[in-house]
């Protein structure tokens, strides 16, 4: 039923009966597949999309890249493990390329996350190289356009 | 200059659009939610766009044959037998034109005599009407009520033909109500026809756009392809509406005819739009099916929304429209309309626009997210409250 995670992708506050309506099937269905996806992992949360510029003028977002050694017995996930303890980091990924784990971190200035990163991530072991880039805007996130409003071109036929 | 004494007075007496001047307003006014307008919301699919992109690149871009690219008066022939199990000679049956509206005003110049009359399904999309009356041709109304589920009943067409009657307009899956023909109520219609010289104009733009079971053309009904011209295109199915590209379908005598008259007015219609539209017959049933899940999903929740809003609708079947009942605002259409865009910023069409059997509803349209849509409604449910 992909097409159910398709809806629940581009609005997860819909709700089980507005869900069971435009797919056409009974509610009671919709509910057993939304249990049985999360009970399977499929789907692990939902979470709104916030525009922290708008809120917060203390919140800064840094993608870090990481070279790492992998270790004998446990390859990436040792490193992987260790960071994604820390409650600053938002995301851990492992990625092919030029570098071995891409982790997205949030502070509340760029010193902050310059410091957490020379501190608590670049100490570690296993870890080679990190090198920091910070988010100056976002246009575009999960789909959701975040500067400009999508424009209706169409006029009235 | 006198202009007044200088236009074509056919022209000056015929009626300007009622809705015009009401969108006039909408345009001037801030944060209007529209559900008002006739195409898709999405763009046309990239691997189109690609193909037209790429053939300009080329230097593609002198005059088709007057008919079309034949590459893509075969590619519709293959489409049509496809999907309607019709089939149509690429060269002599088969005319590409500009937009499904240019193969509409052409059927009419081709076949009306003066006094002809023409038969047209009420509430309908309003070119019909004018089209026929500056072809010389007499429009006469065939009142279609929602009891019927708007469609057309054997009854109300044997009830208006003539001796003077040319041609049915058949417009389905229906502008404004979204109705369909199923294939029984076809057969009904060309069981009314059979033996008379009565010709069709069977407009299946929405074609594609049919929710709930399969599009059925009438030229695949026994006795109907001889007499029928088939018009359709690619604005509604594959998201083309402003490459400008249709055709028209139908026995080579008449085909013949629409071609001479596309020869003089027209020449070809756009190249680019027909090298990008063969690309979308042979590779975009994909994109058309992902639009049309996409349409029936919110189709269905529109649905539900108004329903429980106490807005009756009966369910579209096709097209992305809506038609509900607005009777228990007690309102007439364009009061409901101009009040709802006055008080909550929202647009719908009154069902005026299209006819007299249009009062009491208004169309809506879903070709819109689904949060769009949901916004407007809310703003809809207040409005019903506030009443």
């Amino acid at each position: 039923m992909d097409k159910l995670l398709q809806l629940l992708d581009t609005n997860a506050r819909l709700t089980a009966e507005q869900m069971a309506v435009m797919l056409g099937v009974p509610v009671a269905e919709v509910e057993e597949r939304l249990a049985t996806m999360e009970k399977a992992g499929v789907v692990r949360g939902y979470k709104a999309l916030i525009d922290w510029d708008k809120v917060d003028s203390e919140h800064v977002t840094a993608y870090i890249d990481l070279q790492i050694a992998p270790s004998k017995d446990k390859g990436f996930d040792g490193v992987a493990e260790a960071i994604m303890a820390f409650d600053e980091v938002e995301s851990v990924t492992l990625m092919s390329g030029g570098y071995d784990l891409s982790v997205k971190i949030t502070g509340r200035s760029f010193k902050d996350v310059a410091m957490f990163v020379a501190k608590r991530l670049s100490p570690l072991d296993g870890v080679l190289s990190t090198a920091t880039h910070f988010v100056l805007k976002t246009y575009k996130e999960r789909g959701v356009l975040f500067d400009s409003k999508e424009k209706d071109e169409r006029g009235l036929v | 200059m006198n202009y007044e004494r200088i236009i074509n007075p056919a022209l000056q007496q015929l009626k300007p659009s009622g809705i015009r001047k009401f969108f006039d307003i909408a345009a001037e006014m801030e944060d209007v939610i529209s559900l008002s307008v006739g195409e898709p919301d999405f763009p046309t699919p990239w691997h189109i766009r690609q193909e037209g992109i790429g053939t300009l690149e080329k230097g593609r871009t002198w005059y088709s044959p007057n008919a079309g690219l034949l590459a893509l008066r075969q590619a519709i022939a293959g489409y049509v037998q496809r999907h309607n199990g019709v089939t149509y000679d690429p060269k002599t049956e088969i005319l590409v034109t500009v937009g499904g509206s240019e193969a509409i005003d052409l059927c009419f110049r081709a076949l009306l005599a003066p006094g002809d009359e023409v038969l047209i399904p009420d509430p309908c999309f309003v070119c019909y009407d004018p089209l026929t009356r500056l072809a010389g041709g007499v429009p006469v109304s065939l009142t279609t009520r929602v009891e019927d589920a708007f469609r057309l009943t054997a009854q109300a067409l044997r009830a208006a033909i003539t001796p003077r009657t040319k041609l049915l307009v058949l417009p389905f899956p229906n502008n404004p109500t979204g109705a369909v023909m199923p294939r029984e109520e076809l057969e009904a219609i060309a069981e009314v026809l059979r033996g008379t010289d009565i010709m069709v104009l069977s407009d299946e733009i929405y074609g594609e756009l049919t929710y709930d079971g399969e599009h059925v053309s009438i030229t695949s009904l026994p006795g109907m392809q001889e007499r029928t011209v088939l018009v359709s295109g690619f604005s509604k199915a594959f998201a083309m509406t402003g490459w400008r590209l249709g055709y028209a379908c139908g026995p080579a005598p008449v085909m013949k005819m629409l071609t001479k008259l596309h020869q003089f007015a027209i020449m070809c219609a756009p190249t680019t739009a027909q090298y990008a539209a063969i690309e979308a017959m042979n590779n975009g049933d994909e994109d058309v099916r992902t639009m049309r899940e996409e349409y029936d999903m919110r189709r269905r929740f529109i649905v539900d929304e108004l329903n429980r809003l106490g807005l009756t609708c009966f369910e579209p079947q096709g097209a992305f429209y809506v038609f509900p009942s607005i009777r228990r605002s007690g309102m007439s259409s364009e009061e409901f309309c101009r009040r709802l865009l006055e008080e909550k910023h929202v647009a719908v069409v009154p069902g005026t626009a299209f006819g007299d059997s249009g009062e009491g509803f208004v169309r809506i349209s879903y070709c819109y997210s689904l949060e769009h849509i949901t916004e407007a409604l809310r703003r809809i449910g207040e409005f019903l409250q506030e009443l």
